[in-house]
């Protein structure tokens, strides 16, 4: 989560950045991070999940 | 990191929603009966006759807070023990019906535990933690449904749930309602229109061991475990019966302290939602502002470790719960929280009682922002 954070200032408003995370909670908490921050969440499978820069 | 192993303050606890500390009450009434309740209260000299008449005014003091009739309500050993009694007795008592068991995605885990020994109906919540109530009312009238059950509230997110709503869709169906109360008996009105109810004393500031299960007159129960000739719901063995005249002695004391302790005890966890998402930043403050348990409060903060953030406290002397999935036996995060859709990492819960004072409450929030600051320094954010 920390890393994705980190990594958003880097990202081109419209790109999407790939996060790997074979945390439990992460199919959980990578959406609800989405929703706090005002990102998009595009896709989730297995431990890997897509979120969209928007902001 | 400053450890030096002494909390920086006299301890607070602030986790009642996992064992109120014991009401004065309790512990007099504990006492009390440990002298005159130990015989056997089925035996017919003396001593059992005085065991009994504790047990029938411990009784009728529950069945009066809990508007039902005296045989109605039984003793078990715990909240869990008179919870999995309700779902799979219920169950049992309803086998010619069918076999689905319609349950909230937030029911207690020893609710879905039991939920396990059958075919169940999983209903969703909204981001506040509110029961979905149309997707409830398909559910319970769908054919083979044997039983429902609904939590009050739950003892994580707090937020009251539409029970009565819940219980007319089930009548409609004619389906049997339990209703899971450990978090709000003794703090708010017991809803009407269910069919079995059950408490845990601990929870209310009794003592431990003792749950409260009530099956209303007329609705099928068939006990899950090889069963006396009483023919009635009770547990397996005797009763821990000084524990249950304690437990009823207590609930009769906080029950007459109910609304003044809803008043002051909203004002304070209100304190903490405001305070916490002023002082903290990226944090969620989890379940209904307004229609919530009086006494119990969640949030959940970004970029921090449940686990670490519980011990940081712990050194500072706050005892207080977590939904994150370092700290649960299982390693998942809550299933609540999820069910929510709400961040479960960083997650606390804090839960007051009686003996919460407000200069607590502002000491947890004067030293909370800076815990939360360094163990996300520490990770590197």
């Amino acid at each position: 989560m920390i890393k994705l954070a980190k990594a958003m200032p880097g990202v081109a408003v419209g790109e999407i950045v790939r996060v790997l995370a074979d945390d439990p909670a992460a199919a959980n908490d990578i959406p609800a991070w989405c929703r706090m921050k005002g990102q998009e969440f595009v896709a989730g499978h297995g431990h890997q999940f897509d979120v969209r820069r928007v902001v | 990191m400053d450890y030096t192993g002494d909390p920086a303050g006299p301890p607070v606890y602030l986790d009642a929603a996992s064992a109120a500390p014991l009401h004065p009450v309790t512990r007099e009434a504990l006492l009390a009966a440990l002298a005159d309740g130990w015989a056997d209260p089925s035996r017919l000299y003396a001593a059992g006759r005085r065991a009994q008449q504790l047990q029938e005014a411990a009784t009728a003091v529950v069945a009066e807070i809990l508007s039902v009739r005296t045989d109605e309500v039984s003793f078990w050993p715990s909240g869990t023990a008179a919870a999995q009694a309700a779902v799979l007795g219920g169950l049992a008592g309803r086998q010619r019906a069918g076999r689905t068991l319609v349950h909230s995605a937030i029911e207690h885990s020893a609710v879905l535990h039991a939920a396990r020994s059958t075919e169940a109906a999983e209903v969703g919540v909204n981001r506040l933690g509110r029961l979905d109530l149309d997707a409830w009312d398909r559910a319970v009238s769908a054919p083979g449904v044997a039983l429902a059950s609904l939590i009050s509230a739950s003892h994580e997110a707090g937020t009251v749930q539409p029970v009565e709503e819940a219980a007319a869709a089930c009548a409609t169906a004619g389906v049997p309602l339990f209703v899971d109360a450990a978090q709000s008996v003794g703090r708010l009105r017991v809803p009407k229109g269910w069919s079995l109810l059950s408490a845990s004393a601990r929870k209310w500031g009794g003592p431990p061991g003792v749950g409260v299960l009530v099956v209303r007159k007329g609705v099928r129960w068939l006990s899950p475990q090889p069963q006396d000739d009483l023919y009635r719901p009770r547990a397996q063995g005797a009763l821990d019966l000084p524990a249950v005249v304690a437990a009823a002695a207590s609930l009769r004391a906080v029950v007459a302290e109910a609304e003044a302790e809803r008043v002051r005890l909203t004002e304070l966890t209100n304190r903490i939602r405001n305070r916490v998402a002023e002082t903290v930043p990226d944090v969620e403050i989890v379940g209904d502002p307004v229609d919530r348990l009086p006494h119990l409060t969640t949030f959940s903060c970004l970029y921090v470790d449940g686990e670490a953030l519980l011990h940081a406290l712990d050194r500072h002397g706050f005892a207080v719960s977590s939904g994150s999935s370092c700290t649960s036996s299982t390693l998942r995060p809550s299933h609540v929280l999820e069910a929510m859709g709400v961040l479960s990492h960083g997650n606390v819960r804090v839960s007051l009682h009686r003996g919460t004072t407000s200069a607590e409450v502002d000491r947890f929030l004067a030293v909370l922002p800076g815990l939360v600051e360094d163990i996300r320094k520490e990770a590197g954010f």
